[in-house]
């Protein structure tokens, strides 16, 4: 063995090499595939067609959320009879196969990412796939977990494998303590401001420094989400204390000795000190304020104390064209101040910002407030254990006093593939991942926030500056 | 999948960066279970109004550009959603290549899996054909794979990188599981050592 200090990265990487053959990708071994019904179909479809098992169903689960309806009637009836036919089919792949299935009525349904952090099923140190770019969730727990499309989905079911190229490695480092109001949503839209949707192409980022260490599993799971809409291929966070808590008890974390030997394996994850990146990048903590994406693409953000920028100021001819067109589908002025815009409607949900800490934050400030009068709010947790904790404590009370519709779990309007859509030409403030052209319905305008701002957002009819918006709201009343 | 060794053929410009995968192919395309029947609904709501007209000025919709099989396209082509859906679309469309200056990762191996050359060339490059396929009636243009060089026969030539693996992958149009299937004595060897690793367990 070298005594070469290595990152996390590699650790998990080296690990789970099955060969290196030479002039080809390393075939590098899966521990958990995560299934659900959109991306599988084909998948499924291959196996039996070439007359192949799923390896190891004991290392695959499957849900359905990405075209679930989020009202009780809708589940009980689907009326899209494509979606209904997507779900049945996942339903008989998964009994032919013997996968186990977390169906539309099971207590533990919910958002792929969010249901395999919650069942103890995702755990430091493992490989993790998913036919979904936002697999880089996982990776919160110090895996190395990554998106994959549907003949990846069918590879890995097949042989437990993927061939890799061997990414390269960049940490960020997000060093000292978040003002109040700043959140692990606004760590990562500013790193994808600031480098791009493109700035870590071919990379596994590896997301460190004290502000990061001082995130809940909640918070990390936020951030690592979001790599894919810098262009990263994972993210990643070491495994700590905080990590261990979060999976302590949890129904597929190992028990008893098991456990304490589990402890033992993760601890030795960490990079190790002197290990050496391929590219480094420093963030204070202290800089970073709520931000807002104004445009098409999630690395157009701004600080909500900001303006539209202008086009013309764009440092190159490429962003100058794109940010025009980015601002006449939003139907936006070059110099409006963020917080003038009003919104239409507000979601809060999504594998980035559904679980129960989000719910908390939000209901927080929806606490005693009503949703503005032009304004229609949704809340959808992300995951049926979410929504029980969340009904447990009062917030779908409290979100409901305060004029929110209070839904079950999917991945609802953050893609808009279920009855939840944007109509064009709305706007709407939401806690999801992508402000793609019409990523939320047709014609529809995605702002980009923390769950924070845009429950604030719903409650005012506009975006606001919550780290003094709050304030204001507390003298006047 | 059919093996790619050169194509001459008609190349259309989409001088957009940042493309994503909802635009190749919008979310209700997703919902269905086959694999093959995409390419109508390529850059969808980019090629029609929602009250189903062509978008007139969508290079898909201009006649000048019909039957093209090579698409050039600026940087970051097809980041976002892992969706291969994307990748059908485009191969259904009938394009065989992409020529952009960068590709988002999982796009560039959905690519790979469906026959479909990618071709990175410099963002100079890039511009110089996305101009002339814009300028230039009938502009064609050839990829070797083999010579891994994209030439218009007009005095352009450029060079691209490829992975010599996926090179040859896709000169033989070759199905990856079956090629991870020659290891299955060390994936086997490798499992149940692996196996023992009680903490890395899914359940």
């Amino acid at each position: 063995m070298s005594t070469e200090p290595k990152t996390l990265f590699e650790k998990v990487w080296e690990q789970h090499v099955v060969v290196e053959p030479e002039g080809e990708p390393t075939l590098l071994y899966v521990d958990l595939q995560l299934v659900h019904e959109v991306t599988s179909p084909q998948a499924f479809e291959g196996l039996r067609l070439a007359g192949r098992k799923v390896r190891r169903p004991d290392r695959t689960i499957a849900t359905v959320d990405h075209n679930v309806p989020t009202t009780i009637e809708g589940r009980l009836n689907i009326v899209d009879q494509i979606s209904a036919t997507q779900i049945a089919t996942l339903r008989k792949n998964c009994a032919d196969f013997g996968v186990e299935l977390y169906d539309v009525n099971s207590r533990e349904q919910g958002i792929v990412h969010v249901i395999g952090p919650e069942l103890g099923i995702t755990k430091p140190g493992m490989t993790i796939v998913c036919g979904d770019s936002h697999t880089s969730t996982h990776g919160a727990f110090g895996a190395l977990a990554f998106g994959i499309g549907t003949s990846e989905v069918e590879h890995v079911l097949a042989t437990q494998t993927l061939p890799q190229s061997k990414p390269k490695t960049f940490r960020i480092a997000v060093e000292g303590v978040l003002p109040n109001g700043v959140t692990a949503k606004d760590i990562i839209l500013a790193i994808i401001g600031k480098i791009g949707t493109d700035g870590a192409t071919g990379s596994v980022i590896e997301y460190a420094g004290s502000a990061i260490r001082a995130l809940s599993m909640e918070g990390r799971m936020t951030v690592c989400n979001m790599s894919i809409e810098a262009g990263a291929r994972a993210g990643m966070i070491a495994p700590d204390a905080t990590t261990f808590a979060y999976l302590e008890g949890r129904r597929f974390s190992p028990k008893g000795a098991d456990w304490d030997k589990a402890v033992a394996e993760w601890s030795k994850l960490p990079s190790d000190p002197g290990a050496k990146f391929d590219r480094e990048l420093v963030i204070d903590a202290a800089t970073l304020v709520p931000y807002v994406s104004w445009g098409t693409s999630p690395g157009m953000v701004a600080p909500v104390t900001s303006r539209v920028p202008d086009p013309a100021a764009a440092s190159n001819e490429l962003d100058r064209k794109s940010f025009e067109r980015a601002l006449e589908y939003m139907n936006l002025k070059a110099g409006t101040p963020l917080d003038e815009i009003e919104v239409d409607r507000v979601f809060i949900g999504s594998c980035t910002n559904g679980r129960i800490e989000d719910l908390r934050a939000a209901a927080r400030v929806a606490a005693g407030r009503k949703v503005s009068g032009h304004v229609s709010a949704m809340v959808v947790p992300g995951s049926q254990q979410v929504k029980a904790q969340a009904e447990k404590e009062g917030l779908d009370r409290i979100f409901r006093e305060a004029g929110f519709d209070w839904r079950e779990p999917g991945c609802s309007m953050c893609l808009g593939m279920n009855p939840d859509i944007l109509l064009p030409g709305e706007r709407c403030a939401s806690t999801s991942n992508r402000n793609f052209e019409g990523r939320q319905g047709r014609g529809g305008r995605t702002h980009l926030v923390s769950p924070e701002m845009a429950a604030a957002a719903a409650i005012a009819g506009h975006f606001v500056d919550i780290r003094t918006w709050e304030v204001r709201q507390e003298v006047t009343a | 999948m059919e093996p790619f060794r050169t194509l001459t053929a008609l190349a259309m410009p989409l001088d957009r960066t940042n493309v994503d995968t909802d635009q190749i192919i919008p979310k209700q395309f997703l919902k269905r279970i086959e694999r093959t029947g995409y390419g109508d609904f390529l850059f969808f709501d980019w090629r029609q109004t929602p009250s189903g007209e062509p978008v007139a000025d969508f290079v898909l919709n201009d006649p000048r550009y019909k039957g093209a099989r090579i698409l050039i396209a600026n940087k970051n082509f097809a980041c976002g959603s892992s969706r291969e859906h994307a990748a059908w679309a485009l191969s259904d469309y009938g394009f065989r290549v992409v020529i952009a200056p960068t590709f988002a990762d999982i796009f560039f191996s959905n690519a790979g899996k469906n026959g479909i050359v990618l071709a990175r060339l410099t963002q100079e490059e890039v511009e110089t054909l996305l101009q002339n396929a814009q300028e230039i009636p009938n502009y064609q243009l050839t990829v070797s794979l083999e010579a891994q060089t994209v030439t218009d026969g007009r005095g352009f030539s450029a060079k691209f990188e490829i992975d010599p693996f996926r090179k040859f992958c896709l000169m033989e149009g070759l199905d990856d599981i079956g090629l991870t299937l020659r290891h299955a004595a060390a994936l086997d060897t490798f499992e149940s050592k692996h196996d023992n690793a009680g903490w890395l367990k899914a359940k």
